[in-house]
């Protein structure tokens, strides 16, 4: 693969790719009840010492 | 059998060490290689001297927390960050007072890689791996992964310190920035890393909490990615198998981008992703809160892993690189001040609701000051990634100034609150005195603000002479003139150094007293809940 075709993928595909699992990631933390589970998991540091 | 296979791996290598001195091609190599043999041959005598031939029933796999790697190395910790803040002060000194540099060993050019390295490698990253075991099994409920390995990681780490800063006083270098140990060291810290990740990766597997605490991300990116970029940046061909000459792989502007690209995420990932993993455990354990947004931690983690990989190009602004590249390096910069501020906010604000901490707890100050140090840095930096800022503070001492206040400000903050937090805890023993706290908190925090600004003027002085032109076109200033003019900076920048040294002695004072179990007769601080017993 030449550089020139490679970063025309990279500035296409893998751009929109990498936007997506972004979003992605910040949707997923906002459905409905994973406030739930975040406070749950902010315990994790006083459960044992 | 105790220690047998030990003695025998140390033994074989400490002999290849000196068929390394015997067949060496150039007398760097040999001295190096005389160095490691004679370190791996006491480390022989050392453990052979421990082993044990009684058969001992096979126990069952212990179950408990394994903390003698963390033990010691809290100590090296500390031990780390006093001879790398002394190499500190001594270059300020020699900055200021030519005459200070000895040749050839002791001359500024071989001493500030051995700063750099010392407080970024040695204090900082023997901080992340004492603190990450701590962590990571105190977060998942496991012990840690592996048996030995533990040990094998931080003494292998400790041995590629001692090569490396040996190594630059002797003249070892391959003149990489933050990445001057030549190729075989790099091999030698690459198999450590390796097993660092498979240690941290075991213990994550056999975890007994479903949920992985957010801290461990962050160590966890840090391991990744600086497997990553150690590997890539020093790609290179040595000169001769035994010899301690290499070239890269890379040349010209694609060689400037690799480098930057490495030492910008050294910065990101080492410095930044890693002690956030602190920060992300240690703050709401000191504060006995639990952080203020476990959400705004996932999306402060995943912005700051998606943006920070692109912002290296604003190091080579106005070079040979293409302009597009170093735009591209500065919008992500800029970009970068969301996740840390959010960060930064969430950090702050687990204090919520119990903000007389701040008065009456100096260990809670100090990460509260840390964490005000990661957010002033961190819009500072996007600041001067701006092509048009950048062109008055490049290449000056700005961005020195600028480096510090993370680095003292940040990084060694809250390794200082850390400690303070986890060193206790690990003897089962009570601080030894929380006045010496509070000296030391403000001690570190006026050597700091003194060096800041100090660099901000000098840094400024120094940009503006520099672009001075008269009437005629001609530059103003020669050189000369610029370095004369810096002069008391110099002087008031190695006295802010002092300061922040002669905390951190206070800081070594406490614990090992602390480590003996002595506690100090002194007045409590107003307001504090007295004496929490160690548990």
């Amino acid at each position: 693969m030449s550089y020139d075709t490679f970063r025309h993928f990279a500035d296409s595909w893998g751009l929109i790719y990498l936007f997506v699992l972004f979003v992605g990631v910040i949707v997923f933390l906002l459905r409905p009840g994973a406030r739930q589970k975040a406070d749950d998991a902010a315990q994790i540091p006083f459960r044992e010492d | 059998m105790k220690n047998l296979s030990e003695t025998v791996f140390l033994a074989l290598a400490a002999f290849l060490a000196l068929l390394g001195a015997a067949f060496a091609q150039d007398d760097l190599f040999r001295a190096h290689a005389w160095i490691l043999f004679f370190v791996l041959a006491g480390a022989t005598v050392y453990v052979m001297r421990n082993v044990r031939f009684a058969v001992t029933a096979p126990a069952a796999a212990p179950t408990e927390y394994m903390d003698g790697p963390i033990k010691l190395g809290s100590i090296l910790t500390m031990f780390w960050g006093i001879v790398g803040f002394l190499v500190g002060v001594v270059i300020a000194a020699q900055l200021a007072l030519p005459a200070l540099n000895f040749e050839p060993w002791f001359n500024f050019g071989r001493m500030r890689p051995l700063h750099t390295s010392a407080v970024i490698f040695a204090f900082g990253g023997t901080a992340l791996l004492t603190t990450s075991f701590y962590v990571v099994q105190r977060t998942t409920r496991a012990r840690l992964f592996g048996g030995n390995l533990a040990w094998f990681v931080l003494w292998g780490y400790q041995l590629f310190i001692l090569l490396a800063a040996t190594g630059y006083l002797l003249g070892v270098t391959q003149s990489r920035e933050y990445a001057e140990p030549e190729w075989y060291v790099d091999l030698w810290l690459t198999i450590v890393w390796v097993a660092y990740l498979v240690l941290y990766l075991g213990t994550l597997i056999k975890r007994k909490e479903p949920h992985i605490y957010v801290a461990n991300w962050f160590y966890l990116a840090f391991i990744v990615t600086v497997a990553m970029l150690h590997v890539v940046n020093n790609l290179s061909l040595p000169v001769s198998f035994l010899g301690a000459k290499s070239y890269s792989a890379f040349s010209g502007v694609q060689d400037a981008l690799t480098q930057w690209w490495y030492g910008h995420n050294a910065v990101g990932f080492f410095l930044t992703a890693g002690f956030l993993g602190m920060m992300y455990y240690y703050m709401p354990k000191q504060a006995n809160r639990p952080v203020y947004s476990y959400r705004l931690s996932i999306i402060h983690f995943w912005a700051l892993i998606f943006l920070y990989i692109w912002a290296g190009p604003h190091h080579l602004h106005y070079t040979a690189l293409p302009d597009w590249a170093q735009t591209l390096g500065m919008v992500f910069s800029v970009m970068l001040w969301m996740p840390s501020w959010g960060g930064m906010i969430n950090g702050l604000m687990t204090l919520q609701g119990a903000w007389d901490k701040i008065r009456t707890d100096p260990i809670i100050r100090m990460m509260v000051i840390a964490v005000a140090f990661y957010g002033m840095s961190t819009f500072e930096g996007p600041m001067m990634s701006i092509k048009f800022v950048n062109g008055l503070s490049h290449y000056t001492d700005w961005t020195i100034g600028h480096v510090h206040s993370g680095a003292l400000g940040w990084n060694g903050m809250i390794t200082f609150g850390a400690l303070y937090f986890m060193v206790p805890k690990l003897w089962g023993n009570q601080l030894y005195s929380m006045r010496m706290v509070n000296w030391h908190f403000w001690l570190a925090t006026l050597g700091i603000v003194v060096y800041a600004a100090v660099m901000w003027v000098a840094g400024i002085t120094q940009g503006l002479m520099w672009r001075e032109y008269d009437d005629q076109g001609f530059l103003v200033y020669s050189f000369a003139e610029t370095v004369a003019a810096l002069k008391p900076y110099y002087v008031l920048r190695t006295f802010g150094g002092l300061l922040y040294l002669s905390g951190a002695l206070l800081m070594a004072y406490n614990l090992y007293m602390t480590i003996r179990g002595k506690v100090r007769n002194e007045k409590p601080i107003a307001g504090a809940v007295v004496a929490q017993p160690a548990d």
